[in-house]
């Protein structure tokens, strides 16, 4: 990720070492992984020492310290769900995917996640891929909606 | 000034506005087990060893003595049933990953703990933050820190910083109530650091 | 869009906005909350916005994506106005159907209306829904109305008149007071009264201090606070502002759990349309008062919901929590005074202003004032957000709102509060729902996540999921909450896979008095809950596990085992075909059969047999009877049995 890239983000939230998480986020967004590089300059600009840095992107599961598929799978194990059977959704998707949850497979296709709650209880088991909710899941619909994504 | 008065364990005991139960306790010479304590670093309050009774206005609590601020009329005391129960899990938790580190052995004699009480786990580390927050408020160098958290939760070296500031540093090493500090050191030593440094390692 | 600089021309505006829209043209309401969004609510929307161009009808109907109301499951939602026809389950295909009949001709779709499970009664109108009937809806009736993009709708029903009133009539001790007399009690969790909080962080002689809105809503099963900042932001913010003004705060914060994309973006923008109409910024209405707000996300930390952890997030560090011995309304958000309330807390404050608190404490119990915003899930017919005064029973909400237990299957327990909640059985139904007695029963109500059990579900593994979540969760600072979880995953695992033995019940009470006890916040300390709960109420299930390597639900995949009954089998050959294991053997007219070696204990034979053979069954706790023998397995046709 190029450097003005990085310090575009950086000026957008004022330089604050306080908006270091907000920070973060834009570029985790942007780039799809946070690069040493990237956290490197974030160290260097917002005064922040490099562990408190490294504490951060693996404490909260919204970052990723290696590049994320093109898909990123979340499947939701939130109360709701898990009790409408979203074990079974999360087996089939993890032999549709060939990964299991945390991993990016090596075609970096898909990237799966367990989430716990998207706020869709009601439309449980829940499957979001790519930011789109799939409610009502039953594990051969979810093969079936994997089967959509290139 | 010494404003503040209160119990513990029986004994009147005074202290001054912004002292902790601990640090009363120990001015006073009564003792209370401690595990993640330094007089040189902020009080962490992970162990959780440190617990106390207080007892205010009737009401009981237990709260950790190495953060919780003195008090008037209160009363506290370091030891009983439910504090040595408590403090006999947490041991036994402890064990299960560090049986022979020696201030738990000591403490395990102490309550009674049993070390095989829980499943052993491969990691030996304790969790006392003692190397990480000797090395941010006291030696200001922030080689060190902790990734992830819950179970996942680790201490590891920077290994850019490490590899220039550790080897004529290392007063970290001897807080480290298990040696897991020393062991990731050589780890990342002879894994990450430039190969022109591991010579240092060698040399002890 | 001019600045509004006085309570006055707040007004003036009102009825200006009012006076351009007929009451009695049609507004098609279409719920476009995430839920409804997934089911295709954005195609709907479409759909309807190009045919009402079409046929010209524009200048008469008005078409907006509105704020969730919560009955997700029946998704996408559209409301007519001004009758108030309600239909579900929308599709795009049936919007012209709808202009025609219902829009231009008045007459109902009865297809697309809600039945009542039941009597099968239609119901038409919003109000007949059963769903909706016993509801009183004081917080989230609008979310169906308003545009949630739009701060004109928010105005036009009434929208920072409460704001209005407390800047231009009232002084802000007043408001404290109000908010004190109220009794209004947290909504996120721990339930502490808001107006003693309010009233610690005023009297701290710190003069910066802060307001906070946690809409980290972490809870699985929960999301009362999703549709309240996803549909109507403005009411939370409106609330926000009250708030700060009362304590003298002129710095308040959003903390949104950054997994409500939609949530982010609609609070960003009505921060922005207040911004604009000069309700927030300085000298707000003319009052000299000054706020501003700021949006912080949060990063996938269910921890972040704590509200001193939430504090130290927004400081830009890790979430851990800190010690409770200084309480944060003193020494909070960098060390400042700081309320903390939950989104639903100061959704609340607006009305309280505006009706008095005279009217907020009419409704609720002696301890519970007020209603509050359930978010009933699991095994239950009508799925989805439940407002209802306290005081109300779990057995009206659970069988006269929820519909009772889906499928015939018999009720088991309704888990409420979260993780850090428990479980309450069907001889407790008839307790009224309020923060002690909920408390006193063993559980809590948290943020109003209830989610109900059935007869299938396993209570042990209830609690090995809570547990799990937790594990997952814990900050990882302190001993009794790290390792105390770690330890008590593992022996509910072991019991759940029938490897339990004598003396783990005893062991995990007494890692449960640790975290109870030791723990730093109040993950720690309310992570026992479900296990203990669970304990209390079904102990027995907990024995079968450990002493029979049984599980009562049938739920527990290494304790059942899949067997065909061979006096129901008729060979049809459905589970065979459909095994992703090749593990039944099998023909037509042969009774099929199950090779446990093989099996993965997928369910899928259970699943497709026809109910009217039912012949799979599942077996705990006793071995498998043998194979039927070979000469045995050809189905003869009962009326025609010669006897073999």
């Amino acid at each position: 990720m190029e450097i003005d890239k990085i310090d575009k983000i950086i000026d957008k939230h004022n330089c604050e070492a306080a908006s270091l998480l907000q920070i973060m986020l834009d570029i985790q967004k942007e780039n799809n992984w946070l690069t040493k590089e990237a956290l490197a300059r974030v160290s260097e600009r917002l005064d922040v020492p490099l562990n408190r840095i490294q504490h951060i992107a693996t404490f909260y599961k919204a970052f990723s310290l290696v590049p994320k598929g093109r898909h990123k799978v979340h499947i939701c194990v939130g109360t709701a769900c898990h009790v409408r059977g979203a074990t079974r959704i999360l087996d089939t998707v993890e032999e549709a995917t060939g990964i299991k949850p945390g991993e990016t497979d090596l075609d970096l296709k898909y990237s799966l996640e367990t989430v716990n709650c998207l706020g869709c209880c009601a439309l449980g088991p829940v499957m979001e891929v790519d930011g789109k909710v799939h409610g009502k899941m039953t594990p051969v619909k979810a093969a079936d909606a994997l089967k959509t994504y290139e | 000034m010494s404003d503040i008065q209160f119990e513990i364990d029986g004994q009147k005991v005074k202290a001054s506005k912004g002292m902790t139960l601990l640090d009363a306790a120990k001015e006073a010479g009564i003792y209370i087990p401690t595990l993640c304590h330094h007089e040189k670093l902020e009080p962490f309050g992970g162990c959780r060893v440190c617990i106390v009774e207080v007892e205010d206005r009737g009401w009981t609590k237990l709260v950790v003595s190495c953060v919780y601020p003195v008090q008037n009329d209160i009363i506290v005391r370091t030891r009983s049933e439910k504090i040595d129960r408590i403090r006999k899990t947490i041991i036994e938790l402890l064990m299960a990953h560090a049986p022979d580190a020696p201030a738990l052995v000591k403490l395990a004699k102490e309550y009674g703990a049993d070390r095989d009480r829980y499943e052993r786990d491969a990691s030996f580390c304790i969790h006392c933050g003692l190397c990480v927050r000797y090395c941010h408020e006291v030696a200001k160098k922030d080689a060190i820190g902790f990734v992830d958290r819950g179970i996942n939760k680790e201490i590891s070296f920077i290994p850019e910083i490490a590899a220039k500031e550790c080897p004529s540093c290392k007063e970290c090493f001897p807080l480290c109530p298990t040696s897991y500090l020393q062991a990731a050191y050589v780890l990342v030593d002879g894994l990450s650091f430039p190969k022109s440094s591991s010579k240092h390692v060698a040399e002890g | 869009m001019a600045r509004v600089n006085t309570p006055e021309e707040l007004n003036t505006f009102r009825q200006e906005i009012l006076s351009k829209r007929d009451p009695n043209n049609p507004v098609v309401s279409i719920c476009a909350g995430a839920g409804c969004v997934a089911s295709g609510a954005d195609e709907v929307i479409k759909a309807f916005e190009e045919e009402i161009e079409k046929q010209g009808l524009g200048a008469k109907v008005d078409t907006k994506g509105t704020g969730c109301p919560g009955f997700c499951e029946q998704g996408p939602i559209v409301v007519i106005y001004p009758e108030e026809i309600c239909y579900i389950q929308v599709k795009a295909e049936d919007v012209p159907e709808i202009i025609e009949k219902t829009i231009l001709n008045n007459e109902v779709v009865e297809r697309l209306c809600f039945k009542n499970p039941g009597t099968g009664e239609v119901a038409i109108h919003e109000s007949d829904i059963s769903f909706y009937k016993a509801q009183q809806r004081t917080v989230l009736c609008n979310n169906i109305k308003i545009d949630s993009k739009s701060i004109d709708d928010y105005i036009a029903l009434g929208g920072y008149s409460a704001l209005a009133k407390a800047l231009g009539e009232m002084s802000d001790v007043d408001v404290l007071e109000e908010v004190k007399k109220s009794n209004l009690r947290g909504r996120g969790g721990a339930g502490f009264p808001a107006g003693r909080k309010w009233e610690g962080s005023r009297n701290a002689p710190e003069p910066i201090k802060y307001v906070i809105v946690n809409a980290d809503e972490g809870d699985p099963g929960a999301f009362m606070d999703r549709a309240l900042l996803e549909g109507n932001p403005h009411s939370i913010l409106e609330g926000l502002i009250i708030g700060g003004y009362a304590i003298a705060s002129h710095e308040g914060y959003f903390y949104v759990r950054q997994e409500y994309p939609l949530a982010v973006i609609n609070i960003n923008l009505a921060i922005k349309q207040a911004q604009e109409y000069g309700l927030l910024g300085e000298n707000i209405l003319g009052s000299g008062f000054d706020f501003k707000v700021y949006v912080h996300q949060g990063a996938g930390a269910f921890v972040c919901g704590e509200s001193t952890a939430l504090m130290t997030s927004l400081e830009g560090r890790a979430g851990e929590p800190r010690p409770k011995y200084t309480r944060s309304n003193i020494k909070g958000l960098w060390n400042r005074p700081s309320v903390l309330n939950n989104v639903e807390t100061w959704a609340n404050v607006p009305l309280i202003v505006n009706k008095g608190a005279d009217w907020f404490t009419s409704i609720g119990t002696e301890s519970s004032k007020g209603t509050k915003i359930f978010s009933l899930v699991g095994k239950i017919n009508n799925t989805g957000l439940v407002e209802v005064p306290m005081g109300t029973t779990l057995h009206d909400i659970i069988y006269n709102i929820g519909g009772g237990i889906p499928d015939g299957k018999k009720f088991k327990a309704v888990q409420t509060g979260g993780p850090s909640g428990g479980c309450i059985p069907e001889d407790l139904l008839n307790l009224e729902v309020g923060f002690d007695e909920l408390t006193k029963a063993g559980s809590m109500m948290g943020s109003g996540g209830m989610i109900v059990l059935d007869e299938d579900t396993c209570m042990v593994d209830v609690a090995r999921y809570f547990i799990e979540f937790l594990t997952d969760e814990s900050c990882g600072k302190c001993v009794p909450c790290r390792e105390g979880l770690r330890q008590m995953h593992r022996i509910l695992t072991n019991i759940t896979k029938g490897k339990g033995k004598q003396g783990d019940i005893e062991t995990l009470e007494e890692l449960a008095e640790t975290a109870v006890e030791a723990s730093l916040c109040a993950l720690g300390k309310g992570a026992a809950a479900p296990l203990l709960s669970t304990l209390k109420y079904f102990r027995d299930e907990y024995e079968a596990h450990i002493n029979e390597k049984r599980c009562p639900a049938l739920a527990c995949k290494e304790l059942i085992s899949f067997y065909i009954d061979p006096d129901k089998c008729q060979g049809c050959g459905m589970c065979r075909k459909q095994c992703p294991a090749d593990a039944i053997d099998g023909d037509k007219k042969l009774i099929h059969i199950i090779d446990q070696d093989k099996c993965t204990k997928c369910g899928t034979c259970f699943e497709v047999c026809p109910s009217k053979f039912s012949s799979v069954t599942k077996l705990s706790g006793v071995p498998v009877p043998e194979a039927i023998a070979e000469d045995k397995r050809t189905i003869v046709k009962k009326a025609k049995a010669k006897g073999k």
